[in-house]
């Protein structure tokens, strides 16, 4: 059963209890009881019939539209993704750089505060290693650039979101507005630092930062360049599963995210907590950012974060703030986008396209959410059967 | 009474949440007009649900309600209020910035719908449903002042106190009640189910809310009314129907039963209802309180130069009015709340003294000083309700050691040790402890606090809320703990209960301290004055007079 489907079932049973008066005795056609639990296997079907309503529906919708073929289209938005080795690897890299922002918002979401400056964070971190790069990277040896880079970067993050941090744990600001306010200044000070470092002057850009010397780039591994930025994610992915599931800080900051007087109660130090996961959550985006600009990109632009920042936070909630789980989510998202990217260029059809399908396809996933948490109940003659999608 | 059509009948009532929890089994239940039916059972027996049922929340899954004689379906707390059925719940549903005006009429479509609520014809309100869905021209500008002026006489009629003008944010509890009862009958509730009505109330405004059920239900109403009071049970109700384990057990009427029976009924076997005062062993000076101030953060006093010292091995009781600064007392102890002068000394057993004013809960227990605190807001302070029993009992322990990690096992044979000690119903301990029922949250509670070994227990309305075969653990749990040589301070609100456990009572009346009393000498009168007044009158005719309402405490 679709959406569509159970909402006019849902109109149906509305306009049923009006009638009631003439049939009394009957229940209602519907009706919605909120399940105790589900066996996660059962969870998983359903999760993966939802995505298989989700890819007919697109399908309809490419039809449509477009009158092309779905599978072919589907089709090349697996090639995409996966048609060569250097689109795999790019996969890979776009994979791990959503994973990598998702885990740094999480211990902040998981307490409740609502980091909303990942982009800002990831841009301040990124600036960071670009300015390292510029000016100490033909006076520093290598690996002493490599060690600044690094902790200059993670540290600019850190203080950008330590910075909302220190002022709702002293204060109670609104952290939402203030992360938010936050990346425009970290974007606004990139767009200054462009011009101040333009190559050649007037061109507005900087272009590819020490490429004849390659100073601050991250060597590639085995002639795979983004191999090191996926092995740092995955570090980052055990730790952070680690750190929240197993750790004395992982418990702290559950019970202030649910309760701050329990925690008060027990003796937490609210506000350090507060600051510390802030530190941590920055300093990981701006290590995000230290990985797009010294193993990636080698250069910075305005909208070198891209929207990551955001889209992060959907990669977090789609895997309820469990690592493991955001590694599918992120692969998802990225494989979407890339797949999104190629069937724009094949059949000619605007990048919006794509992200019609990209919706489409989110919104089941989301959606099936409903049928796993609450049990509907049809009515039958004599006993209940149960919908599901 | 018998022979009258009831005016709802529920008949093999069956629900089950998930797959293996039953809260209601094949419940047969009938209610009558003009009459006050009690319903009765353990926290976590099922009343809440049922009634639930009946006002249109859950949806049984199987059995079939009739209300006069009719059977229906109630599918939504609309439909519930179509058939003239008003509940009030636990907690309040209303909207805080608005008016008691506001919130009465807030949902309904027109002025029209409360004069045909209120013939209690389903089939005209159903009518006025349909007529608003196809002819919207009829629908009319809402008439506020209309509807004070039917809140006025709803009020006159019973007696209820209730500006229509008031904002819900400036009132207490207890007119907060109020509201939402005007509000159902205002929509013309024939039926009216109180979940639990006392247990935010103090004595006085429970006497005037039972004055109020009385003339409603000479006014011909049905009225349920759940409840663990069973002095309240044997005061206002006609008839005693008793659940247990979901399932219906009896009906008894209030004249012909006694306290000791009900009990009985309702826990399914024999309990005794006296309370044990052992005398006090070893007992000497554990924590000495001097001219402790503590002012709210918005500047207002709360306590005022209070004084007192609790012993070891002794029961202090703490008698007031709600508000009074118990609250503020208790968390200033505890090193929750910021104090503006006074000294707090903890005497340890080989008699050395230290002043933990102005230290926190973990300063407090670095300096060995073992304090467990039971506070008023069990799931918003004293627990995580989202967690587990074992990441519950966590909560005061996973500081331990040097280790980065959280020592997972020794909180979960914990769990286990409470569950078992304590009877706590549940799945396991891997269920989140809000999903638990009242009396059970307490338990976990009040069993991880003292399996810390304490040394001074903190504890506040420790009992609300609960059944009387949980009170009654509780009671016995602190007892032990009495026993122990621990310093247990009771902050109760049922003088009863006070005067029968503890062996001195503190009396709080606005922040100060009105007289410490020896709990087996004084008497229910004489604190019921001191809770009102500084002055310490001992049953004088000067203090009845001037307080003649107040004296007739519950």
């Amino acid at each position: 059963m679709n959406e569509k489907e159970s909402k006019s079932n849902e109109m149906t049973s509305v306009s049923e209890n009006k009638n009631k008066t003439n049939h009394e005795n009957r229940e209602p056609l519907l009706h919605i009881t909120r399940r105790s639990e589900m066996e996660w296997k059962k969870a998983w079907l359903i999760r993966l019939a939802a995505i298989l309503a989700s890819l007919i529906v697109c399908a309809i919708a490419v039809t449509l539209a477009t009158g092309l073929d779905p599978i072919s289209v589907y089709g090349s938005m697996f090639d995409g993704a996966f048609g060569s080795s250097r689109k795999t690897w790019i996969l890979g890299k776009e994979t791990a750089l959503l994973l990598c922002v998702a885990l740094a918002l999480t211990p902040a979401f998981k307490m409740k505060f609502w980091n909303l400056g990942g982009e800002g964070q990831i841009m301040i971190g990124a600036l960071v290693t670009a300015a390292c790069m510029i000016c100490l990277g033909n006076t520093l040896p290598e690996p002493v650039l490599m060690i600044v880079m690094f902790a200059g970067a993670v540290g600019a993050g850190a203080i950008w979101a330590g910075i909302p941090a220190f002022f709702k744990a002293k204060w109670n600001t609104n952290e939402t507005l203030f992360t938010l306010m936050m990346n425009y200044v970290a974007i606004q000070l990139v767009a200054f630092f462009v011009i101040v470092w333009e190559v050649p002057k007037g061109s507005g850009k900087i272009g590819i930062i020490n490429q004849s010397t390659m100073a601050g780039w991250i060597p590639s591994i085995g002639g795979e360049k983004y191999l090191f930025m996926i092995l740092v994610v995955v570090i980052v992915t055990i730790g952070m599963y680690v750190y929240l599931k197993y750790s004395k800080h992982g418990y702290e900051i559950s019970v202030v995210g649910e309760s701050r007087n329990t925690a008060r109660y027990v003796g937490i130090k609210v506000d350090k907590v507060i600051i510390r996961t802030l530190l941590l959550s920055g300093g990981l985006c701006g290590l995000t950012g230290w990985l797009m600009v010294s193993a990636s990109d080698h250069t910075i632009t305005t909208t070198l974060a891209g929207g990551r920042g955001f889209l992060g936070v959907m990669v977090a909630w789609l895997a309820q703030f469990n690592p493991a789980a955001m590694v599918a989510s992120s692969l998802l998202l990225a494989f979407m986008s890339r797949g999104a990217s190629e069937i724009s260029t094949h059949f000619q059809l605007n990048q919006s396209f794509g992200d019609i399908i990209t919706g489409i396809v989110l919104f089941f996933i989301i959606g099936c959410e409903f049928f796993i948490n609450y049990k509907v109940h049809v009515r039958k003659t004599g006993k209940e059967s149960e919908a599901d999608v | 009474m018998e022979n009258k059509i009831p005016a709802v009948s529920m008949r093999g009532i069956t629900k089950t949440f998930g797959s293996s929890v039953i809260a209601n089994k094949d419940v047969d239940l009938d209610i009558y007009r003009g009459e006050v039916l009690s319903l009765l059972g353990e926290n976590g027996s099922g009343k809440t649900t049922l009634m639930n049922m009946l006002s249109g929340i859950y949806y049984p899954d199987s059995g079939q309600i009739m209300i006069d004689g009719k059977p229906v379906t109630i599918s939504s707390p609309r439909e519930a209020f179509d058939y003239g059925i008003g509940m009030i719940h636990q907690h309040f549903k209303l909207v805080d910035v608005f008016t008691a005006a506001e919130n009465i009429v807030l949902g309904l479509d027109s002025e029209e719908v409360p004069e045909q609520a209120a013939a209690n014809e389903s089939e005209e309100a159903l009518d006025a449903e349909g007529g608003r869905k196809t002819k919207k021209k009829k629908r009319s500008k809402l008439n506020l002042k209309k509807a004070s002026e039917r809140i006025r006489q709803i009020c006159d009629e019973y007696g209820f106190d209730v500006d229509p003008k008031q904002k819900i944010y400036n009132m207490s509890v207890s007119q907060k009640q109020t509201v939402e009862i005007v509000k159902a009958l205002y929509r013309g509730a024939e039926i009216l189910i109180l979940d639990e009505p006392t247990a935010v109330l103090t004595p006085q405004e429970a006497d005037k809310l039972f004055a109020v059920l009385r003339n409603m239900r000479e006014d011909g109403k049905a009225i349920v009314i759940i409840t663990h009071k069973l002095h309240e049970v044997e005061s206002i109700s006609d008839r005693v129907a008793i659940l247990r384990k979901g399932e219906f057990i009896g009906q008894l009427i209030t004249k012909e039963t006694n306290a000791q029976e009900m009990t009985n009924m309702m826990v399914g076997r024999e309990v005794a209802l006296n309370i044990d005062r052992p005398e006090p062993l070893f007992s000497s000076p554990r924590l000495k309180i001097d001219g402790l101030t503590v002012r709210s953060s918005d500047g207002v006093l709360k306590l005022d130069d209070v004084s007192f010292t609790a012993n070891s091995g002794e029961i202090l009781g703490i008698a007031g009015i709600s508000g009074c600064g118990q609250k503020e007392l208790l968390e200033a102890i505890a090193g929750l709340q910021p104090v503006e002068k006074g000294t707090i000394k903890y005497i340890a057993d080989d008699g050395t003294a230290s002043d933990i004013v102005g230290k926190d809960p973990t300063e407090i227990s670095a300096m060995g000083v073992a304090l467990s605190f039971v506070p008023e807001d069990r799931l918003g302070m004293g627990l995580v309700g989202t967690m587990d029993l074992a990441d519950n009992m966590m909560l005061r322990s996973f500081r331990k050691g040097k280790s980065l990690f959280t020592d997972r096992k020794t909180p979960r044979e914990l769990a286990e040790k409470v569950v078992d000690e304590l009877e706590i119903n549940t799945e396991s301990i891997s269920t989140p402890v809000r999903k638990l029922s009242g009396g059970n949250v307490q338990k976990v509670l009040v069993g991880r606090e003292i399996a810390s070994a304490p040394t001074v227990l903190l504890s506040a309305y420790v009992v609300r809320g609960l059944d009387i075969n949980s009170s009654y653990t509780i009671y016995d749990l602190l007892n032990q703990q009495k026993q122990k040589g621990v310093a247990v301070v009771y902050v109760g609100e049922d003088l009863d209960v006070l005067l029968e456990l503890c062996d001195r009572i503190m009396v709080l009346c606005d922040g100060k301290v009105s007289g410490i009393v020896d709990g087996r000498t004084a008497d229910k009168n004489g604190i019921g004055m001191m809770m009102t007044s500084l002055h310490q009158v001992p049953e004088g005719e000067e203090g009845i007079n001037r307080n003649p309402e107040r004296r007739s405490r519950r």
